[in-house]
């Protein structure tokens, strides 16, 4: 939790501190041609997290969320911006070779950098290799990482079952991803994330796909290995109702910009960019007494392909004004303690 | 270190004690893996043999390879060499050459007085051997070239797929009567040359296309963030799921290679003492396949052989194909 | 729609149902065994009402839709039950005699806009077709006419009319396919899921139109969803599906103010929400039953935290609060009395 009081930490020296990422996708074009354009899936995204601390992206599907979570583990190389690292041993003291640039990587140090960041997919069913059982894709990390002997990682593997609430273990190991359900599935696949003590996971979307019953389960198991393991979260999500039991503070974005960020209630409860209140507003309410007012939003989303220069809210906005329309994209400004926003009437 | 590493309970989980049911040892996971793999032998062979076709294909192909296994045992025992040899063997006891079916010899003799039934069955051999060779050859190739050129992309996915599109622009029979008539090739070097034109032709062009669908799957992601490099995502991840296409393709190649060596034997081109091929080949020499059916045990035998492997061996296929690719599974309810 | 406006006026109040679904069961023969789909599920539906169905996914609901339907695949068998549409059995009626309900009485909204709409042809074209198919316009001039009020019924620009499935968004995708499901004016209509893969805002969108679309016309809409928010904002009535059975119907606001079975509540507790204070989410251990193999007793019993030795052993009663019913042995309200056989 951000200013959390026991470790003392130095507001500078966050566990990620991300500046201008930039991801853009070319359009098109081939080998012979220029592309024709480009999509801004991610434009300019800055933020930190810090230790143990949980972030919520949170925006409509094609917001760019999905990919700043790829940009962070690795597994896309941003068009510009940084991300560093800086991970620590428990007591928060820097460990050699602490300091990262994900962008230098390779090899070994892409391997080191592997143990402590890891990813939790969306789709459980998809996530995992149908052909390998329960033990081989969560030892992977571990057998990969060439940790333990194969003895060893059996009883490793045992243990972090039920320690996500698969018991008794041995009647999960050796059995096929498509003998389990959704809810069991996504178990494995958070055993499979934590099962190298990563500073960082990113979530994305881990609930999605799941039905009621079991999403509140993985929710709450994810909050007590959280504060269990002391892990850090990005959690992506559309649903602003999930992020607000799982978050800290939360990101908003849309078309590959951050609008608003603030600690969650404070942004639940005094939403400044009219982008969030809309998203907010659209949330339905599970009370059939409450009246919602329709959110204050026109259009419809469009591809971010090579948009111009002003607010990229601009032609869905109530707020809108003449001088929106010949500004760039407003910077983001702290208008409350901690509460940022990129709008120019907010 | 973190809570559960330092083996601390975990918050309401009791984790198994160490050494207790889980960690008895190497043997255990062995174990384990065994039971999986026939649990998932016996569904899919259910699944296979519900299908007509599959079992008519199991029980062809098992009266071969029965066929195959009688030619040694009948030699050692019954049939002495003199008289049963399939290539150097000559039929005393007949007046004419060739000799139409008799107690002695059911099939009748061909026209140098050879036993028809033991040529017949001794090809039986030679056939399985030349179809398994070419078929693991082409599976092996294909299977890797598939899995890498998807993988990588790129200017190496380009040189193999080039390449394949020549493979297949070649007419193989041809290559194979230029090869057979400037070597001599015999049936391992024939099985080899069948399987390399197959695994880099047709089938790696499969394989690839169903590569590149397992390829961006979010469990090659996965992999990526456990940590694996190529050779762990495309030996651990992509082959593995290439294998029941795979092996369908096996079956498909042991049906071309076998027609591809009857059609050299009959031409008279390969470097092989016996095979169905040739025994047509040496009924055609003495000018007895025009003559209609009245010299038909020359021709019929391993015709009909032949044919029905080859058949076999295409319908498994099929079957199999039931098997890797089962109708979609319900979901919701 | 003039007609759609008079047979508003012409039904009546709620009082009237349109529908009623007795006793319904249902089974899908499988390499496993017989699934039990449905059992004895059975509820009314009123002329204009809206009806939610909610459920985690294979508690039975889209096997509901496609009973209603008559959608069935080879290997399910109806077991028992009857489903009156006017008093008149659908589930007897000849494969010739169900075309004419299907679209035309009852029509479906399906769950995925993508794959109902078929990709090589343009939307106005399908919409037509569907309209020709079941000779509700048999003029070309009449069709177009159709399809264009139609398009305006659901907030879709005429031009959508030549464009192609995949130039369209998916809000606006699933628009157009409410308005193929409206195109033969239906009494009734069933959407599945029908915002289950669209953002919040649009969501909210195709909520409101529906809701709009439902009073403008007077048809009765059966909500089948998993989502309890979407359920207490669109619905009159809500129906609780688990593992095949119908275990709680009533009106919305009282099923949600005293849920009356173990289920219901469960459901509704786990469900996050952005206002009101942050209240810590139940959640519900266990897993949903095989329907193969469905557990004696209460089904819900090996989940439930009131459940006893009675619920293990036999099937739970109704028991019913006012509108409101449910099948357990220990509702949740003191004050439920049993109903006797229904």
């Amino acid at each position: 939790m951000q200013g959390d009081g026991e470790t003392v930490r130095t507001p500078d020296q966050p566990l990620v501190d991300v500046d201008g990422l930039v991801k853009l996708f070319p359009i098109a074009g081939n080998v012979f041609r220029k592309p024709s354009g480009f999509v801004h899936a991610v434009d300019g995204v800055s933020f930190r997290i810090e230790r143990g601390e949980s972030l919520g992206l949170v925006g409509e599907s094609g917001c760019g969320k999905t990919t700043v979570g790829k940009l962070l583990v690795k597994l896309l190389e941003p068009t510009s911006g940084s991300i560093a690292f800086r991970f620590t041993d428990a007591g928060g003291a820097d460990i050699p070779g602490g300091r990262v640039d994900p962008s230098t990587l390779k090899g070994r140090q892409l391997r080191d950098f592997r143990r402590q960041v890891q990813l939790i997919f969306q789709d459980p069913y998809e996530s995992m290799n149908p052909r390998r059982t329960i033990y081989d894709t969560i030892a992977e990390p571990v057998s990969v990482q060439g940790i333990g002997s194969a003895l060893d990682r059996v009883d490793r593997v045992a243990e972090i079952l039920s320690l996500v609430g698969l018991t008794p273990p041995s009647a999960f190991l050796f059995r096929y991803p498509h003998e389990l359900s959704g809810g069991q599935r996504q178990r494995v696949a958070i055993a499979r994330a934590l099962i190298l003590e990563p500073s960082l996971v990113v979530a994305d979307e881990p609930t999605s796909m799941l039905d009621v019953s079991s999403r509140t389960g993985i929710m709450s198991l994810m909050q007590e290995l959280a504060s269990g393991l002391g892990v850090a979260y990005l959690y992506i999500t559309h649903d602003l109702a999930v992020a607000r039991y799982m978050c800290d503070r939360i990101a908003v974005m849309y078309m590959g910009k951050i609008v608003e960020m603030a600690e969650t209630e404070e942004l639940l409860r005094n939403p400044l960019h009219p982008y969030t209140r809309a998203l907010l507003s659209a949330v339905p309410v599970p009370d059939p007494g409450h009246h919602r007012p329709p959110p204050a939003i026109s259009g419809e989303v469009t591809a971010p392909v090579d948009p111009p220069a002003r607010c990229r809210f601009y032609d869905r906005c109530p707020l809108a004004t003449r001088s929106c329309e010949t500004s760039p994209h407003p910077p983001v400004e702290e208008k409350a303690r901690g509460h940022v926003v990129a709008c120019y009437e907010a | 270190m973190r809570s559960w590493s330092t083996r601390s309970p975990a918050p309401g989980a009791s984790p198994e004690p160490r050494g207790g049911g889980l960690g008895g040892g190497r043997l255990r996971l062995l174990q384990a893996r065994a039971r999986l793999a026939l649990r998932s032998f016996r569904s899919g062979m259910a699944v296979f043999l519900e299908s007509r076709l599959g079992l008519l294909s199991l029980l062809t192909i098992g009266v071969f390879a029965l066929m195959a296994v009688a030619h040694p045992i009948l030699m050692g025992t019954v049939w002495d060499a003199d008289t049963y040899d399939p290539v150097t063997g000559y039929a005393f006891d007949a007046t004419e050459q060739p000799a139409p079916p008799s107690w002695k010899h059911p099939l009748g003799t061909d026209p140098l007085g050879r036993d028809v039934l033991s040529q017949l069955l001794s090809s039986t051999r030679s056939e399985f051997a030349l179809g398994i060779t070419a078929a693991l050859v082409t599976v092996t190739i294909a299977t890797t070239v598939g899995a890498v050129s998807a993988y990588y992309g790129g200017l190496v996915d380009s040189f193999f797929m080039r390449f394949a599109d020549l493979v297949i622009a070649l007419p193989s029979i041809s290559l194979l009567i230029v090869l057979s008539a400037l070597f001599d090739l015999s049936l391992f070097y024939l099985a080899l040359v069948i399987g390399v034109l197959g695994g880099f032709g047709g089938t790696a062009i499969v394989l690839k296309s169903q590569a590149l669908s397992i390829k961006v799957k979010p469990f090659i992601e996965a992999a990526r963030m456990a940590g694996g490099g190529q050779f762990q995502i495309i030996f651990v991840h992509i082959v593995p799921n290439l294998l029941p296409l795979s092996l369908l393709y096996m079956m498909f190649t042991v049906t071309s290679a076998i027609f591809a060596e009857a059609v050299l034997s009959f031409l008279g081109l390969l470097d092989i003492r016996m095979s169905w091929g040739i025994m047509i080949h040496t009924a055609n020499a003495g000018g007895y396949l025009l003559s209609g059916t009245k010299y038909w045990w020359l021709v019929f035998p391993a015709g009909a052989s032949i044919t029905l492997l080859c058949s076999a061996f295409y319908l498994a296929g099929r079957a199999l194909d039931e098997v890797v690719n089962p109708r979609l599974s319900r979901r919701d309810g | 729609m003039a007609e759609a406006g008079g047979r508003d006026s012409a039904g009546g109040g709620r009082a009237a149902p349109i529908l009623r679904v007795e006793g319904l069961a249902l089974r899908y023969l499988t390499r496993q065994g017989d699934v039990r789909a449905l059992e004895d599920v059975s509820f009314a539906l009123a002329r204009g009402e809206s009806l939610g169905l909610v459920g985690e996914s294979g508690c039975g609901k889209t096997s509901l839709a496609n009973c209603l339907m008559r959608l069935l695949p080879d290997n399910a068998r109806l077991t028992g039950g009857e489903v009156l549409l006017d008093g008149e059995d659908v589930l007897l009626l000849s494969e010739d005699e169900i075309r004419s309900v299907r679209w035309r009485r009852i029509s479906l909204v399906f769950q995925a806009a993508m794959n109902s709409l078929d990709p090589v042809y343009r939307v106005g074209q399908q919409v037509l077709e569907a309209i020709e198919a079941h000779g509700v316009e048999t003029t070309a001039t009449g069709g177009r006419e159709r399809v264009a009020r139609l398009f305006r019924l659901v907030g879709l620009d005429a031009g959508v009319f030549e464009r192609y499935p995949h130039e369209l968004s998916g809000g606006m995708r699933q628009r157009a396919v409410i308005a193929m499901a409206l195109a033969c004016d239906p009494d009734i209509v069933i959407a599945d899921e029908p915002t289950t893969a669209l953002d919040v805002i649009v969501q909210d969108r195709i909520l409101r139109e529906l809701k709009r679309i439902q009073e403008e016309l007077g048809i009765s809409i059966i909500y089948i969803t998993h989502d309890m928010a979407v359920v207490a904002e669109v619905t009159d009535r809500v129906g609780v599906m688990y593992a095949g059975r119908l275990v709680e119907l009533g009106e919305t606001a009282s099923v949600f103010g005293s849920p009356l079975h173990p289920y219901t509540e469960a459901l509704m507790s786990s469900f996050p929400s952005v206002t009101g204070a942050k209240r810590p989410l139940a959640s519900l251990a266990g897993e949903p039953p095989d329907l193969a193999d469905p557990p004696p007793g209460c089904a819900f019993h090996p989940r439930c935290a009131h459940a006893t030795a009675l619920c293990r052993e036999q099937r739970p009663p109704r028991v019913g609060l006012g509108d409101q019913w449910a099948e357990c042995w220990h509702p949740l309200a003191a004050d439920a009395v049993p109903l006797g056989g229904d």
